[in-house]
């Protein structure tokens, strides 16, 4: 197989597959329906999603400019509460991505581990994580270091989510790692490149590649799932919006308002994803 | 240049957790220092086995591999100063997809001999005008063809100037018009003297390059020869039967 057919094949099965039935089962003749918990990833060619997408945009974007402009009480007023969450959500949403990527990195490193110890802690933590609720994870987390670090506010709120997602995004690493083919470890190591040296120059660099996309898409996820922290009492989005329902009593007008700012924003980064995997496929 | 010894070297896979292959049955050989040694065989004979335990890629279950009377099957030998000292060429010719093909070469120089920069490019653009690729040092793999990826393979292979090399069915993945380039570059080393162990279908190459020829079947070694005597008078039946098949 070429490089791009690998890559092809990794982009489109691989990473879907693995990462989102992480357990999909060993026997490859099981049959088995796999859906991602994201937004679906609208790019050119597919002719039916992109017109989806470019329906629920508008359509969103229509409604929201409509209601401000010919309804701006209480509309307008809500829009300018919210919106002024957004900065929060961005700011959460940023740093846990990141946060998220290196605990990722380390954990997929972890779980190729020949290493048997090391191999059963990325194991436990990515079960752990995977088999609680994020919401109670959140709040968890978030009181556990509030309590024992004295950590407060935001960076708690980031760590949090990073420490949830970290489990998430070191099972991508890890299918990006076993996607790359098995020669270029041999061809590494047979050069007289230790194992480390190989990840460094050989097998992280591909990796990087094929996981751009999948990161991509846990960032809109994780957008989205930043809205939780709206428990930890911070000041995003939702909890703009829930201060403002407890000051009037508007709840449907506001959450209305509060739904079509996210699915804006989700909307955007993914066609933003797509754009960045139809670039990537471009160069090969 | 080195010596290989393999001695008894025994290869079971467990399949499916249950059933027991072996790969390789108790086979010895040798290749002195300097010598060309092809082993041939029909697919599933574990010469791509026995090739791959040289440098630990495959790891045995029973016997014992020397170079230059280096045990390489001991667990306390270095395997990594072992495989620098081995260049192998893959079937499938395994380049670095996000290197240019100047840094596929020097890769391994600069972090493995600690080489300079400058010095490990200039080793590479002398080697790759051995294999007569100079102006594609720039490129990427995926620029090259079959036949040139293979060249450049074992440009890369020659950077950490081997001892000895081994070729796991080096042509076998090639378009027919692409073979004669990576056989010529391989025909050229073997006139240097360099110490080579091959696996191939390449007859042609055996007949003009090998000092030995190696006839596996089911994992055993059946018959080993000269070229010559191999081709014209094999002694097993086996052997005959194959060589019927293919020549």
């Amino acid at each position: 197989m070429d490089n791009k057919s690998i890559e092809t094949l990794v982009k489109t099965e691989t990473i879907r597959k693995k990462v989102v039935s992480v357990d999909s089962s060993k026997d490859e003749k099981v049959q088995t329906i796999t859906m991602t918990d994201g937004p679906l990833i609208p790019k050119k060619g597919e002719k039916h999603l992109m017109t989806s997408w470019r329906i629920t945009f508008f359509l969103a974007l229509a409604i929201l400019l409509l209601l401000i402009i010919f309804k701006p009480d209480p509309y307008r007023e809500i829009f300018i509460v919210c919106i002024k969450g957004a900065p929060v959500t961005f700011e959460v949403t940023i740093f846990a991505i990141i946060g998220a990527v290196i605990i990722g990195v380390f954990t997929g490193l972890g779980s190729v581990s020949k290493h048997h110890i090391i191999n059963m802690i990325s194991g436990v933590y990515v079960e752990f994580i995977r088999g609680i609720p994020l919401l109670v994870q959140l709040i968890f987390i978030y009181y556990a270091l509030g309590r024992f670090f004295h950590i407060e506010g935001m960076i708690a709120a980031i760590i949090s989510l990073s420490i949830c997602f970290g489990a998430y995004m070191g099972e991508i690493v890890r299918a990006g790692i076993q996607a790359i083919p098995k020669g270029q470890m041999e061809a590494a190591t047979a050069l007289g490149l230790t194992r480390t040296q190989a990840f460094i120059h050989v097998i992280l660099p591909q990796t990087a590649k094929v996981i751009l996309p999948a990161i991509g898409n846990e960032f809109i996820s994780m957008l989205k799932d930043s809205s939780l922290v709206s428990q930890l009492a911070l000041a995003d989005i939702l909890r703009k919006g829930r201060e403002y329902i407890s000051r009037t009593f508007l709840s449907l007008e506001t959450m209305l308002v509060v739904a079509l700012i996210y699915l804006i924003f989700t909307l955007v980064l993914s066609r933003l994803v797509g754009l960045l995997e139809e670039r990537l496929h471009k160069n090969g | 240049m080195a010596k290989i010894e393999i001695k008894n070297l025994s290869k079971d896979f467990v399949a499916n957790g249950i059933k027991t292959v072996h790969a390789v049955k108790n086979a010895s050989l040798t290749v002195n220092d300097g010598e060309v040694v092809v082993i041939i065989g029909p697919s599933g004979s574990g010469k791509s086995t026995l090739l791959r335990s040289v440098n630990m890629l495959e790891t045995p279950t029973s016997g014992q591999i020397f170079i230059d009377d280096v045990e390489v099957t001991n667990p306390k030998t270095d395997l990594r100063k072992v495989r620098e000292e081995v260049g192998m060429v893959f079937q499938s010719f395994n380049l670095f997809p996000h290197l240019t093909v100047l840094d596929n070469i020097t890769l391994a120089p600069r972090k493995v001999l600690k080489m300079d920069k400058a010095k490990a490019e200039e080793l590479a653009y002398k080697l790759l005008d051995k294999v007569g690729l100079k102006d594609k040092a720039k490129n990427h793999p995926t620029q090259l063809s079959g036949g040139q990826q293979q060249r450049v393979a074992i440009a890369r292979s020659l950077a950490m100037n081997p001892k000895a090399m081994l070729f796991d069915e080096p042509t076998s993945a090639l378009d027919p018009e692409m073979i004669k380039e990576v056989l010529d570059v391989m025909l050229s080393l073997a006139k240097d003297g360099t110490t080579m162990l091959l696996v191939t279908h390449e007859m042609g190459f055996a007949r003009a390059a090998a000092d030995k020829v190696v006839f596996m079947d089911s994992g055993e070694i059946i018959e080993e020869g000269t070229p010559e005597e191999m081709f014209t008078h094999p002694k097993s039946e086996r052997t005959k039967s194959f060589l019927d098949h293919i020549l």
